[in-house]
């Protein structure tokens, strides 16, 4: 059943994507290029999104758990340090070289473009570097 | 500042947005989980330690999530024209900025995704500290690139 689920919601969050216009890299770009001509959309992407995910978000918060009644696996950390700063900051430039970010990437690898399927190639070796580093200090 | 409103799409972007936050709500309200593709995707990644039956659950939501959106593509194809994806980074910055990518949201523990849409919709603070630090890096690295060096990455 799980899985069902989050086959529905990636298939769902995928459809968004495409409508929003986000899979496009030159869209993002548009968003990011502030000197330029600058494209809102990405914004109001982040807008539709949080008006209908915040109130659910809130409600999953008070009661709990999920309407299945299975825990909610939501993070619970609040403070800031400077993995999650210097993560960021690293992800936004490397966002900013491409236009892409992990979601639309995916999409457009499925689109059968070559350049975001070199893009996603480089991300899972960026992936595997970090969960090899991470277990190399749980090692020592 | 100037807006481009040749490709400005106010409409189609808040729907689209609406949309995406609807795949937030059924996966939070229903798997209790967060819909953060780089948290997703780097789970499948990471060593999997195959005996403890949750484990492997936790993995099989993780490739069904990607797998639904994957399949987004073919159901759209089905449907209506693709919209067209217009990639102007060549091939060396591609690498690199994948790599920035994959790096930089394990190390933050999320993306657009998780921090921007889930963070901010739960009102998480890392999750706006991130997203103000992943736009603020984009911000500039798009400005360095295409203003300053004048380059189309």
């Amino acid at each position: 059943m799980s899985a069902l689920i989050a086959g529905v919601a990636g298939l769902v969050f995928g459809m968004g994507l495409l409508l929003s216009g986000m899979a496009d890299p030159a869209k993002v770009l548009g968003f990011l290029d502030l000197a330029g001509p600058w494209d809102p959309s990405l914004a109001l992407v982040m807008g539709g999104a949080m008006a209908v995910a915040a109130p659910a978000f809130a409600w999953a918060r008070r009661r709990g758990r999920t309407l299945r009644d299975t825990p909610l696996h939501v993070p619970e950390q609040r403070q800031l340090d400077g993995r999650l700063i210097a993560g960021s900051l690293t992800f936004g430039a490397g966002w900013g070289i491409a236009g892409f970010c992990p979601g639309p990437a995916l999409v457009g690898m499925a689109a059968g473009n070559a350049g975001a399927l070199l893009f996603v190639a480089a991300m899972v070796v960026g992936m595997v570097a970090f969960s090899l580093v991470e277990r190399v200090k749980t090692l020592r | 500042m100037t807006i481009d409103w040749q490709h400005f799409t106010p409409w189609s972007s808040l729907a689209g947005g609406a949309v995406i936050g609807l795949a937030a709500v059924l996966y939070v309200l229903l798997d209790g989980r967060i819909a953060g593709i780089s948290g997703i995707l780097g789970g499948l990644i990471g060593p999997a330690k195959l005996g403890a039956p949750a484990v492997r659950s936790e993995r099989r939501g993780r490739l069904a999530f990607v797998a639904g959106l994957l399949l987004a593509v073919p159901l759209w194809r089905a449907v209506a024209a693709l919209p067209t994806l217009t990639v102007s980074a060549s091939a060396p910055s591609l690498v690199v900025a994948g790599l920035l990518v994959g790096v930089g949201t394990r190390y933050a523990q999320g993306c657009t995704s998780g921090h921007g849409v889930c963070g901010l919709s739960r009102g998480s603070p890392r999750s706006l500290a991130a997203t103000l630090s992943f736009m603020a890096a984009g911000f500039v690295t798009v400005y360095l690139l295409r203003h300053a060096m004048g380059v189309d990455a």
